[in-house]
């Protein structure tokens, strides 16, 4: 019985590692010299470079200072860093002996030219719903354009057994949904077109949709929101916390000049995805990316978009100006330092006739401030007021907008009257005057 | 020719009317206890008595003092022991010492109108004298001490 068991176990791991085996085994594709490459066209190498561009291709896979796709620019994930490949056509060191079906499999599969896998710090996950022809105009721009560079690609720091290749075949099995893309028939060809590039080249989801504990994109909170290097992607469902909705005409716009007036710019790790990269596209492509975003955003509700409600935008702008508040308190806190060492007062019965109270003080009162603003610009000398005693000319030490708040502080605080209109200016206008007092 | 006394002395001073009083008294007057802060009558190092009133010398113009009475530190006590004077040495107030000259004829000016003032009373009178030193806590100090020997002496007296 015991010896039934342990057979019955014994042959199912065979077939279980056998199967996983026949599945994780990818053979090596022959190399390929320059000279066997096909001819490219001049369209399809420029169809290429603004592929690559709306892939960011660059961005991963340069080292800061180094050469353009020479590799070597740190991914640092939550596992360990993988260094990012050398793909300039350099033969031994790049991908310059990889055949145009080795370049597709490594991005529909995430297999190398040898056979190995992938990690998925090249996001194959998003690429294997590119099309054939849009996988070989990027091969032909990467042959054709880029120069190749000697430069060997650095290890990765994973730890055993994260290290182990062929262990990412049970990782692809798990979370991997291999197949080109497929356009939703319900949909506009503009959405379908801006699906295709998100989903695709552009591998949006890979920062703005979450992962789960083993690094994969999680399919049930697809563009959730998610925190990259410290930073935040932030949701773009209904999720995206933006105080103004997000039409398509916004991310359009986002998305070719980096920033829009009602959301802000792209900064921090977006920077590079749009000015390295999507704005490259032509404007058909950007337009359909508005549009495939602009129905993410509303979890595909499809109903006539109401008006923009400008309500939270101009509610910052009310808040943003100056508090009336502003001037008081800076009235308060110039009189506190300019004034209150000679104006101020103890008590009501030990009033100095040199130690004026400007609460009381007509000055204070009456319907013009000219004659308070007079003295704060001109003082008062020892032959007038108390005798031999002077209160000195603010004139050169104040603006008028700091006499103009130290007056408003008084008013408003020292009596009930109301408050002195165009304050500033009517200093302004004394400062300019030329009395003969 | 502008007349006026300075720490008792009658003294005529040849200079543009609109010279600021702190230039005349350093200056023209040689007395250079009094410091030249900001030069906008918003830190109190400048202060002197006018008429006995704490005054920004800075931004007094030499017209208006024509006929007043001026003193600056060097004339508060003759012999450097002015009540505050006092309290100042014994506890050690000043660091620098830069604005401490403002702070002492602001602060006796403060006495003569306010004897017995409050902490509140000090730091309304006191806030325009600033010190960078941040010595407030003793300046503050300082100033109980003197009051309680000036109404001290004035018991005894």
């Amino acid at each position: 019985m015991l010896k039934r068991i342990l057979a019955t176990v014994l042959v199912l791991a065979v077939v279980v590692i056998g199967g996983f085996a026949v599945y994780a085994w990818h053979g090596e594709l022959a190399p390929m010299n320059a000279s066997e490459r096909p001819d490219f066209d001049a369209a399809t190498i420029e169809k290429g470079r603004v592929l690559a561009a709306a892939g960011y291709c660059a961005t991963c896979h340069t080292a800061e200072g180094g050469e353009p796709y020479a590799g070597n620019y740190p991914v640092v994930s939550d596992f360990g860093t993988i260094y990012a490949s050398n793909i300039t056509p350099d033969p031994d060191t790049g991908i310059g002996a990889w055949s145009p079906q080795a370049f597709r499999r490594a991005l529909h599969e995430g297999v190398d030219r040898e056979g190995r896998h992938l990690f998925p710090a090249l996001p194959y996950d998003h690429f294997t719903k590119l099309s054939d022809q849009d996988v070989d105009a990027l091969y032909a721009y990467l042959m054709s354009e880029v120069k190749p560079v000697k430069q060997k690609t650095r290890d990765n720091t994973l730890p055993f057994p994260l290290n182990l290749r062929f262990l990412q075949a049970g990782w692809k099995l798990l979370f991997v949904d291999f197949g080109r893309y497929q356009p939703d028939p319900d949909k506009s060809d503009a959405w379908n077109r801006g699906a295709y590039l998100a989903e695709g080249i552009s591998h949006c989801g890979a920062c703005h949709t979450p992962r789960n504990a083993l690094g994969a994109e999680k399919g049930g909170q697809r563009y959730q929101g998610a925190v990259i290097d410290t930073w935040t992607a932030p949701a773009l469902t209904s999720r995206n916390p933006s105080a103004m909705r997000w039409t398509a005409a916004d991310l359009t716009q986002y998305l070719k000049d980096g920033a829009d007036a009602y959301h802000g710019v792209a900064a921090g790790p977006m920077g590079p995805v749009v000015h390295a990269g999507i704005a490259e596209l032509p404007d058909q492509d950007l337009h359909a990316l508005g549009v495939y975003f602009a129905d993410i955003t509303r979890d595909g509700d499809s109903a006539p978009l109401p008006d923009p409600d400008y309500s939270s935008v101009q509610a910052s702008i009310e808040a943003g100006k100056p508090d009336p508040a502003w001037r008081l308190d800076n009235g308060e806190r110039l009189y506190t330092s300019a004034c209150a060492a000679c104006h101020y007062n103890d008590r009501a019965d030990n009033l100095q006739p040199t130690r004026p109270d400007l609460g009381i003080n007509s000055a204070t009162r009456l319907d013009d401030p000219a004659n308070l603003i007079h003295v704060i610009l001109d003082g008062i000398p020892a032959q007038a007021g108390n005798q031999g005693v002077v209160m000195p000319a603010f004139r050169s030490a104040l603006s008028d907008q700091q006499i103009a708040a130290i007056a408003a502080y008084l008013r408003a605080t020292r009596t009930d009257l109301p408050a002195w209109p165009d304050l500033p200016a009517r200093v302004g206008e004394l400062r300019a005057h030329v009395g003969t007092h | 020719m502008i007349e006026c006394t300075i720490n008792g002395e009658t003294v005529r001073l040849d200079a543009d009317p609109d010279m600021p009083l702190l230039w005349a008294l350093r200056d023209l007057a040689g007395l250079s206890g009094t410091k030249f802060g900001c030069g906008i009558g918003l830190c109190g190092a400048c202060t002197v008595h006018v008429g006995g009133r704490a005054t920004r010398s800075c931004i007094t113009p030499l017209k208006d003092v024509a006929g007043a009475d001026i003193t600056t530190i060097e004339g508060l006590d003759a012999d450097g022991a002015h009540p505050l004077q006092q309290a100042w040495r014994e506890l050690q107030v000043p660091q620098c010492g830069y604005c401490q000259s403002g702070q002492i004829m602001q602060a006796a000016a403060l006495l003569k109108d306010i004897p017995a003032p409050t902490d509140e009373d000090i730091d309304a009178v006191m806030t325009g004298n600033l010190c960078r030193c941040m010595t407030y806590p003793r300046i503050r100090g300082a100033i109980r001490d003197a009051a309680a020997a000036i109404k001290e002496a004035s018991a005894n007296g």
